[in-house]
């Protein structure tokens, strides 16, 4: 069974098993508008906590998409390369950036859950 | 002036709530910058049927007096004899250095009524510009406080003939006055077929409510308009233009007739002929990134050997070409069409094409 966190800047990190699998949270996409590029970390790529990981570029600007913990990148959404829309059509789902390793698993401790989440976004 | 935020206030914000606009400061202005459909479908709507736009934030300032066509002269790189009653053009408000302070329509009403439609973020300074020029010669300066709208794209005129408008003899770049207080320009900044018209704030609320209420106009804001403008190869003063560019370099010489280049005695003509005999070190050009990577303004570019190569000053992802574009000024060696480029962004070079303009061809209605 995973478990979703949420950071400030809005991404969604879903654990299970010991594999993270990040994103933007739904209530991002919406901010950004129509996004037209994706540009994703490398596989085994190190991240630190609060470090620029990808960026999302809608029509309007470019946005940066940091990491919610320390880790290593073990894959990313090649899919959206060729479909950066999907970020719009399902971001909390299939549009998932990347899955890392969790170096620290005390950091997921002060990430918000959905309801902190829903009310830090209301 | 809003008591609340500094910003100046839309006449027909109310419109612009209604239809969920998010609205963002643009040069002074609280204007819409795109609405409930989103930037995207905003834009592809204008090239398919027609988007309505409120550009009130543009100055519109009317000059009038036997003498206004010698001021017109002196301010502007155009020749009013040349200029039948009923024409507009495209120019340009230079310094004495042949740097561009901003880009204009001029329209000529009738033989000594001109109506100057000039960029909000220098509204103020090009209005102190003109009436300190107008001091010289027997005329009247009277900045307007219109509504001014757009309504751009192939079902602008039915829309504009369904409200009432017989506006079929009116071709790109004419004008007319068809109501009192009213002023329609087949013009625009998106490269479709449409009209830019000013009128009191009632009438154009009334005409623009009639508009929508059509299912083929839907409002656009300004991050389309600027979509649509960069496809249409059409500068922004400020990012593509500025008093630091040449109408030379910023390749838009193709709006001053070689008689105005070689006899005018516009402000700046002198530095301009000189220009002209030194030639561009730099030229403003289209770039087409080679990938999906939006390439937007300030990225520099380099050429191959990895030698600076010039800049970007806008760019964004076009949604009717279907790939990112981007306008900038490259050194004139690389300026051809087809030349390879890199440019930087966020650290890694990308490769750019210059590319020709506009990216979509124009489908403005010509005579």
């Amino acid at each position: 069974m995973a478990t979703t966190y949420f950071t400030e800047d809005h991404e969604w990190i879903s654990v299970d098993g010991g594999v993270a699998t990040v994103g933007i949270t739904n209530h991002a996409q919406e901010q950004l508008g129509d996004i037209v590029f994706v540009e994703l970390p490398e596989a085994g790529a190190n991240l630190t906590k609060g470090g620029g990981a990808a960026v999302i570029e809608s029509v309007k600007a470019a946005s940066d998409v940091y990491a919610p913990i320390d880790g290593d990148v073990s894959e990313v959404n090649g899919a959206l390369e060729g479909d950066p829309a999907m970020v719009n059509s399902d971001a909390e789902g299939g549009a998932w950036l990347w899955k890392m390793s969790i170096a620290d698993e005390s950091q997921l401790a002060g990430l918000m859950d959905q309801a902190a989440y829903n009310e830090h976004i209301a | 002036m809003s008591a609340n935020d500094g910003l100046k206030q839309l006449p027909l914000k109310p419109l612009h709530e209604d239809a969920g606009a998010t609205f963002g400061a643009f040069a002074g202005w609280s204007m819409p910058l795109s609405y409930a459909d989103g930037v995207m479908k905003e834009h592809l709507h204008t090239r398919e049927q027609a988007g309505l736009f409120d550009i009130s934030h543009m100055k519109l300032v009317l000059v009038t007096g036997p003498e206004v066509s010698d001021l017109v002269a002196r301010l502007c790189p155009v020749d009013p004899q040349a200029l039948q009653d009923g024409s507009s053009k495209y120019t340009l408000f230079l310094n004495d250095k042949a740097g561009i302070i901003d880009d204009l329509i001029v329209t000529r009403l009738g033989p000594n009524r001109y109506i100057l439609v000039v960029n909000a973020g220098n509204a103020d300074r090009d209005v102190s510009h003109i009436e300190k020029n107008a001091a010289d010669f027997d005329c009247l300066v009277e900045p307007l406080d219109f509504v001014f709208l757009a309504l751009q794209g192939p079902a602008a005129a039915e829309l504009m003939a369904k409200a009432g408008f017989d506006l079929d003899d009116l071709y790109f770049m004419q004008a007319t006055e068809p109501r009192p207080g009213w002023f329609v320009s087949r013009s625009g900044y998106t490269g479709e077929d449409g009209f830019e018209f000013g009128a009191p704030a009632t009438d154009a609320e009334e005409v623009a409510r009639q508009f929508l209420q059509d299912d083929r106009c839907r409002l656009v804001g300004l991050a389309a308009r600027d979509s649509l403008r960069l496809e249409a190869g059409l500068c922004l003063h400020g990012n593509d233009i500025d008093e630091t560019t040449s109408p030379l370099e910023a390749a838009l010489m193709w709006a001053i007739p070689k008689s105005v280049r070689q006899e005018g005695t516009f402000i700046g003509a002198d530095a301009l002929r000189q220009a002209i005999a030194d030639g561009a070190a730099q030229k403003r050009v289209g770039l087409k990134p080679d990938g999906r990577q939006p390439v937007r303004a300030g990225a520099e570019l380099f050429d191959e050997d990895g030698n600076s190569a010039g800049r970007v000053t806008s760019g964004g992802f076009g949604p009717s070409v279907g790939h990112p574009v981007s306008m900038g000024y490259v050194r004139t060696d690389l300026a051809r069409a087809g030349t390879q480029l890199l440019a930087e962004v966020r650290g890694k070079r990308l490769p750019i094409t210059v590319s020709a303009l506009p990216f979509t061809p124009p489908r403005t209605r010509r005579g």
